[in-house]
């Protein structure tokens, strides 16, 4: 028999800390817990010893949808060719201020 | 694609520096090869705790008790990224630790050695987390994405290891004259594991040259154990402690420190299974998941009952 049963140690959930107030949230890595509650208390224990954190988030990680990797390329192809979408597409004359 | 052109897109990937992520694909024994070490990395951490855990409650004062605590308890957190870094690989935690439990995965050698006394606490954090950097440090910059992620935040923890461990072998050995035998002594006996434990010599290191053309590993044993080696010394002499090697000498051309013969019969020795303390550590981590599981089965039913966001890994 083996020691630790499949699933004993609840499921996998991915964890994202904000650092300070006012900047996005971060992904920082997972914890496995039986339920959210006791997620976020395992994600303060192990992410958050040092002050790391002022807020965290998690998530069930079978719940994130991710791109492929390997189809990147095409995936972002899209924005890919539209240098227009940047400010230094423009040319602006001589002597001409705040643009 | 052809398996041949995938191997060879993957190996492009991996010289031009790119991070190799979970979803992408990878050779299989790519995934093996790293399945293996960050498991056994993973195990090592944990059965560290083991070792320090032995003198938490008859650490000498309060400071150097809270100081050694926070120390383990930083390993558990290790144990936990490591555990999560190869979950990523497609195996579960269980399986995982179920594999060293049943003794069929390895684990870091030195853990196999006792602590015998107050000092060898210092010179755990000292010589075995001063190891433990350096080859950390270099695996931060290997190819696979979590575990080069896992290994930066651990060394960012790992410099007060290093540091809380020397404070201790430095204060005994300015202390009496049997507190600075009790430093030497440690000394004495976690040197030659503390320069095995990076591994064996390049030229019998089974898995380096793969690990390395994969860029899981970008610098080899040799190079690890005499940068750690060049390290220690003059630390060693700071402290005013002799270390135990009558041959070691500084080689003025080459500008490192040159160590005798060392013992690789004792570190596969130890590695087999036969060090002074490996089924006792085994059997502790077996008696501790044993004891705790009545915390996860609480913690299962709690969830249950409570009936919130309760998922399940089949959803
Ligand atoms: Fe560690
Ligand atoms: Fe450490």
């Amino acid at each position: 028999m083996s020691h630790v049963k499949e699933g004993a140690h609840g499921i996998l959930w991915e964890v994202f800390i904000q650092s300070k107030p006012g900047i996005p949230h971060k992904h920082a890595g997972n914890v496995h817990a039986h339920d959210a509650e006791q997620a976020l208390t395992n994600a303060r224990d192990v992410y958050t010893r040092r002050m790391e954190g002022v807020s965290i988030w998690v998530i069930p990680a079978n719940l994130v949808t991710a791109s492929a990797g390997e189809d990147s390329d095409a995936f972002f192809d899209p924005a890919e060719d539209k240098v227009y979408r940047h400010p230094t597409f423009y040319t602006v004359p001589e002597g001409v201020k705040y643009l | 694609m052809e398996e041949q052109e995938k191997l060879a897109r993957f190996q492009e990937r991996i010289d031009s520096g790119q991070k190799i992520e979970p979803k992408d694909w990878m050779p299989e024994r790519y995934r093996k090869q790293l399945t293996r070490m960050i498991s056994q990395h993973a195990h090592s951490e944990i059965v560290g705790m083991l070792p320090e855990g032995n003198w938490i409650t008859r650490a000498p004062s309060l400071r150097r008790k809270v100081a050694l605590l926070a120390k383990v308890q930083d390993e558990a957190g290790h144990g936990l990224y490591l555990y999560s870094a190869v979950e990523t690989l497609g195996v579960t935690r269980e399986d995982v630790i179920n594999e060293y439990l049943e003794g069929r995965a390895k684990y870091s050698s030195i853990f196999n050695y006792p602590t015998l006394t107050w000092a060898d606490i210092g010179a755990i954090g000292w010589l075995v987390d001063g190891a433990a950097i350096i080859n950390q440090t270099m695996l931060a910059r290997g190819s696979y994405g979590p575990y080069s992620r896992a290994m930066v935040r651990i060394c960012k923890e790992e410099s007060f290891h290093n540091r809380q461990g020397y404070e201790i072998i430095y204060t005994l050995a300015q202390g009496t004259p049997e507190q600075k035998q009790m430093a030497q002594d440690a000394l004495n006996r976690w040197w030659q594991p503390a320069i095995q434990m990076v591994g064996p010599p390049d030229d019998n290191s089974p898995n380096s040259a793969e690990t390395m053309r994969w860029q899981i590993k970008v610098e080899s044993n040799d190079v690890i154990r005499q940068r750690f080696i060049d390290r220690t010394v003059p630390q060693a002499h700071a402290a005013g402690l002799t270390i135990p090697d009558d041959q070691l000498k500084f080689n003025e051309e080459t500008g490192h420190w040159e160590t005798g013969p060392i013992d690789w019969d004792e570190f596969w020795r130890v590695v087999k299974g036969n060090g002074p303390c490996n089924r006792q550590r085994i059997q502790d981590r077996i008696n501790a998941e044993r004891e705790g599981q009545w915390v996860l089965d609480a913690a299962a039913a709690y969830a249950k009952k409570q009936g919130k966001k309760q998922l399940t890994l089949t959803e």
